[in-house]
Order: C-alpha cells, then structure tokens, then sequence
C-alpha cells in the first residue's frame, strides 16, 4: 500500500496541477506540485525504515493484474530492496528540492500549473521506473519519463528550436528503446517472466535459460545508451538543455539518464554471466566518459558544459558497471545526484540572475554579486572535480580503483583513460568556475546593473543540496548495498596499489585545478593563446567532433531523399495519387459527356420521356 | 367509340405539352392527358362491368387535383421572378 501510494501521488498532483492548477492560481500550484512530491519522500524514508526493520528482506506489493495470457500473469507489481531504495529516495528527495527551486525559478512564467504537472508526471514515471519489479512495469515508466522529458525540453515551444530539441530526444531515445524491447522479448521468451528478481535468479541458477548472456545483456545496455546518452545516442542531451534549468538538473543530471545505471545494475544478474557484454558497457562507457569531456573543454553555453559533463559522468557510471562494481556505480548516481544538481540549479542562479544570459563569455566577476549561489557552486565543482573529503572523490576514486584493479576487465589502460577524464573534468570545471564568477566582469552594464541574487527558495535548495555534496561521500553506499550488488574480486597482488592510486587521483584533481587556474586565472590569455596555436583542434572541439554533421550526412539525407523521392515522389504522388486522380478524370470525362443532355429544356425532357416510354411499349408488345 | 376520344384528349394533350411553349398551356395540356386515361378508365370498367377502373378514376382526380395546387403556386412564384410564361426561359438546369 505504502509503496503504491508513493508512485500514485505525484500522479495526483499532475492531475490536479494539469485539471485545476490554472483556475486555482500559484499558490495553490505550489502546495500541490511541491507537497505531493515532500509526501512521497516522507513515505519513501518510513518504506526504508521498514525495509532496515526487516533486514534488507526486499518489499513486495502488487497493486493490480494487469493481464492474465493462458497461464501468465503481468502484474502492476513493485519490488522495494537496497538498490530500489536508493533510487526512490534520491528521485523523491532530490525531486522535491527540484520542485521547491521551480517555485522560485518560475515565478513569472505564464504556464506555472503547467510546467509543475510536468515534473509531478515525470515524477510519477521515474517512480514507476525504479519501483517495479516487472520488466513490464519498468518499460512503461522508461517511456513515461521520456514523454516527460520531451514535453519538459519542448516546454517554451513557441521557439522552434526548443520544439526540435524536444522531438530529437524523443527520436533518439526510440532507437535505444528497440533495443531494449528485443531484450525484453528475448528474456521472456527464454525465462517465462519478466519479473526481474525471478530472471535474475534465473541467470544465476546453475541450469541458465537457453539465451545468450551477452546478447540479451548488449540489446538491454542498446536501451540504456539511449536513456543515458552513451555513444552513439548521445546527442540528444546537449540539446535537451533547451528546457527550463530545473528540468535539465532533475531530468536531465540527477535522475532519468541515470535509468540506465539503473537498469544495467538491476539486471546484474545477467551481466555477471555476460562477459562480452560487459566489455561493451565498459568501452563505450570510457570511451563516451573521456570524448564528452573533452567537448565541455571547449564548450561557452553554462549549461552545454554542464551537459557535457553529465555525459562524461554517466559515462564513468557505465565503466564501473563494466568492470562488475555495479554497486560503486549506484553510489556514484547517487553523489552525483547531488553535486549536478546543485550545479544546474546553481547555473539556472546565475542565468536567472542575469535575466537570461548562458554565455559564459558574457559573464565574469559575478562572486561577489552573488555569494550564495558562487559558494554552493564552489562545493559543488570541487565534489566533481574530486576534491576530498567531498562526496564525488569517494565514487570517482572508487570506480577508478576498480576500473584499475578488478577481476572483470579492470586495467591499467583503463584506468589512465578513466583518470584523464578526471582531469578533464576538474579541468572545465574550475574553466567554468573562473569565466562565470571570477575574474573581470565582461557583461554590459545594462545586465551587470540588473545582477541579483535568486530568492531563498532557490538558494536554501542550493545550500542543502551543497550540504548533501560535500558530505554525502561518507556515506558508504557500495556497502549498503553489498548484500544485493558484490562487488568483484580484486586480485591479491593489486590491493598494495590501492593508496597510491588514492593518492594519484587526489594529484589528478589539484592538478585540474592548476590547469584551470594556469590557463584562465589570468584575463584567459593563456587559454586564448592555446586556442591560437591549435586552431584545428579547437574547431574538431567545439564542432563536437561533429557528430551531429555526421548523422545528418549519414542517416539524416539518405533518409529525406528516399522519403522524398521513393515515398512522396514516387509512391505516394506517382503511384496513389496518380491512381486516383485518374480515376477521377475518368469519372469527370464521362459525365461531361453525359451532362449534354441535360439541357434544361422542358420539351426536350417530356420528348425524351415520352420516346422513352413508346420504346418500352413497343418493346412489351415484341416479347409479349 | 369513347375509346378513340380518349386516345384523341391523350395525343392532344401530349402534342401540346411538347409543341406549346406557355406553361400554363402546358399544365393545362397535362390536364387534358389525364382526363383522356380518365375516360379509358371509365370505359373499361363499363365494359367489363366491374368497379375498379372507376375507382381508379377517383384517385386519379386526386392526385390531378394535389398536382395542379402544388404547379400553378411554382409557375407563378417563377413568373414573379422572370416575368415570362416562356418555358424556354427556364433552361437553369442546364448541365
């Protein structure tokens, strides 16, 4: 009951919101829209509290059958254990200070009811997404959460831009969703069940369904790339910043394109037997971690850096499930959670403050103008550039120790590939921390005039979600969840690297740090000067490797073409239209002929009837 | 004897609807190819003896009576429009 209630009420929030929310007026809204969501967390941390008087025994609710085919019933069922429990309580938790920000964020938007059933029906989603226990129930929530984010992307679609970005994401996503439904098909057409802890232990058993490991495993991670913005389908996110700054940190940082993590972790049991899917995971984790990163090197839009950056984040998340710690790659969805959290918000501050500006080229010297958001910021880049004691150095030294050192692909090359993304990060981060707060103000002095600072609505949700990111690392998530998610076997002769490898990546972030503050600390001439020296480099950056050109050349065109040519030109003009409007001729041609007769004429009408009538007498009288 | 009359009444009648231009000759015509299958009407039933034919006869001045209450209204709202008796004038249907 408890847990229904928790997916189910943000469900009634959008209702309410979407329904009544225009008639009501905002205050109204932001009791619904923020208490629905604070209710849900309450009911998430009493579910948590009896799920650690139980011992961990995992909570099951079926709230209704759905279908019932011959012998097989699809249950609405959901499954409440460790892993399910971390993710409700940082959608719920996290969710709820995202909706408190909005309040203050969207103050003076016209469609207020609007854009807060949204997020309660994203809510919903995400909720059903992490809380079922079927394949079936977690599909519908993947999807939701998809509809939600386009329509989030897309919510100032008067912009044609936003409009586009929204349908990209929406496009993309459904190639990885293919994916995932032929795993989906696959599982239940070799275990029976999409009930994800019975093929788990399916898998695990020692007679192991007549499926490849590996297959079903590399179609399922096919769903996760979409979702998560892995090469190749990551180039949906970048442009999902399009949508209001709260979306893009609850959506698109802190909880759906970590459905993917999800997933992958939750379905652990089939990648622990699929060896060659998990290289998979993990090269094109590495792979999209360190080539994001060295796009947001570049990148002048705030939140375009940011976006990048969850990429490269995400992307770590992949390689720690890669090399088996699964449970390190939750704990890393969970510190991150926080800290991009906080720096969307902290972005969506900065931009709010002047009054729409996301050029970081247009900004500078905002630290003392407003302190609260620039120290919230502060934490929050110094907990992903992996700074200790902050939360991001626990997971990301984590994932680089097992990235090094486990039994399941971990290596040394992966390691170093792992930890030049590191770098990178605390590179363009503190990049980003220089050009927007420190340094000389390069904004017109119209906007420099208008800088304030974000009401306490924002602020105070800036200042506890700096909290959790500083803090939040000792928390020792990996171990909370041992008992669901082991975590691989490090080889014996490893363990005496472990505290120079800690070393190493503390080195690594403070060297981050000195860069950023080498090349940008002063005026950015440095910066400008390395721009000069390898201009085609910086193009390839900034072109994001031109990626998206690629597409368009490759999969974009020949498309066009052949819809225009083959299906309009041909098929549909030529062959239906062509079809029926000969037919139509045909019809038209004979009745003009025909319509000659009709002239109006009274005596040529009683002629014609009386001809008429003497042919069909003189015919009687013939064959009488 | 009345036979040949009534054929006589029908033809005139049905010269006149296609030759005569005027309308209201023409209903008037019309009415005269009613009256002449009328006059068969009522022969016949003389001649067999029996009583259908002249029962027929009394639907027949019904229908004629109904017909001609419903065309003269048409035929004078027309001429109140085009100020012509002229059949040839109403050629509107025309394909």
């Amino acid at each position: 009951m408890l847990l229904t209630l928790i997916v189910v009420l943000p469900l009634v929030g959008f209702f309410i919101n979407g329904l009544l929310g225009n008639r009501f007026g905002k205050p109204f809204v932001t009791v619904v829209g923020c208490g629905l969501p604070i209710v849900a967390f309450i009911l998430a941390v009493k579910s948590f509290l009896d799920l650690m008087a139980g011992g961990g025994t995992p909570i099951v609710e079926t709230a209704f059958t759905w279908a019932r085919i011959g012998e097989r019933s699809f249950d609405i069922g959901f499954w409440f254990d460790r892993l399910s429990a971390v993710m409700v309580l940082i959608v719920t938790g996290v969710g709820s200070l995202i909706h408190v920000y909005s309040t203050g964020y969207m103050k003076e938007d016209k469609s207020f009811a609007r854009f807060f059933a949204y997020l309660n029906l994203f809510l919903f989603f995400m909720l059903l997404l992490v809380l079922g226990r079927s394949l079936l129930v977690l599909f519908v929530g993947w999807e939701g959460v998809g509809l939600a984010s386009y329509l989030l992307i897309g919510f100032w679609f008067e912009e044609p831009d936003n409009a586009r970005a929204g349908k990209k994401a929406f496009i993309t996503n459904r190639i990885g969703d293919a994916g995932f439904l032929l795993g989906m098909f696959l599982l239940f057409w070799a275990t029976g069940t999409l009930e994800m802890d019975r093929i788990n232990a399916a898998f695990m058993s020692a007679t192991a369904p007549a499926v490849s490991a590996s297959l079903v495993g590399i179609l399922l991670f096919i769903g996760a790339t979409g979702k998560s913005a892995q090469i190749p389908l990551h180039v949906w996110l970048p442009d999902a910043m399009a949508g209001p700054t709260p979306v893009s940190a609850l959506i698109h940082a802190a909880t759906m394109v970590t459905a993917g993590v999800y997933l992958v972790a939750r379905m652990s049991g089939i990648y622990m037997h699929a060896e060659a899917a998990s290289q998979v995971v993990t090269v094109i984790g590495v792979a999209t971690a360190f080539f994001a990163a060295t796009i947001a090197v570049v990148q002048n839009d705030i939140k375009k850096v940011l976006a990048y950056s969850t990429i490269s984040q995400l992307g770590l998340m992949f390689v720690a499930l890669g090399v088996g710690a699964y449970s390190v790659a939750i704990f890393h969805v969970y510190t991150h959670a926080f800290f991009k959290a906080c720096l969307f918000l902290g972005a969506g501050s900065v931009i709010h403050a002047l009054g729409g500006e996301q050029d970081i080229r247009r900004m500078g010297g905002l630290a003392q103008k407003i302190p609260v958001t620039f120290w919230t910021f502060v934490v929050a880049t110094a907990a992903i550039a992996g700074i200790p004691p902050l939360a991001g150095f626990f997971s990301k030294d984590e994932i680089l120790w097992f990235a090094f050192a486990s039994e399941r692909g971990g290596s040394p090359v992966l390691w170093a590939v792992a930890s030049g993304t590191a770098l990178l990060t605390a590179f363009y981060m503190f990049r980003l921390v220089w050009l927007t707060f420190l340094g000389k103000s390069r904004m017109t002095p119209e906007v420099e005039h208008h800088v304030h600072e974000s009401p306490w609505s924002m602020t105070g949700v800036l200042a506890v979600l700096a909290a959790g990111s500083a803090v939040g690392g000792f928390l020792a998530l990996p171990h909370f969840l041992e008992p669901l998610l082991p975590l691989p076997e490090i080889p014996e002769h490893l363990h005496h690297l472990e505290t120079p490898l800690l070393v190493a990546s503390i080195v690594i972030a403070f060297a981050g740090l000195a860069g950023a503050a080498y090349f940008f600390g002063d005026g950015a001439v440095r910066a400008a000067r390395m721009r000069g020296r390898f201009p085609g480099l910086h193009r390839l950056l900034s072109g994001k490797y031109f990626i998206d050109e690629l597409y368009e050349q490759l999969i974009g065109r020949p498309l066009v073409w052949i819809s225009d040519r083959v299906f309009l030109r041909t098929g549909d003009r030529m062959l239906f239209d062509g079809t029926l409007h000969g037919l139509a001729g045909l019809a038209r041609r004979t009745a003009g002929a025909f319509s000659r007769v009709q002239t109006g004429n009274l005596h040529l009408y009683a002629f014609l009837v009386i001809a008429g009538m003497a042919a069909c007498l003189v015919w009687s009288f013939r064959h009488g | 004897m009345l036979l040949l009359l009534a054929m006589a009444l029908f033809g005139l009648g049905l010269v006149g609807v296609i030759v005569r231009r005027n309308l209201l000759v023409m209903l008037m015509c019309m009415e005269l190819m009613l009256n002449g299958v009328n006059l068969s009407l009522v022969t016949f039933a003389q001649q067999t003896g029996t009583a259908a034919g002249a029962v027929l006869v009394f639907l027949t001045f019904v229908v004629a009576a109904a017909e001609i209450a419903i065309a003269i209204p048409i035929v004078l709202v027309l001429v109140h429009q085009r100020r012509t008796l002229d059949a040839d004038a109403y050629t509107d249907l025309n394909g």
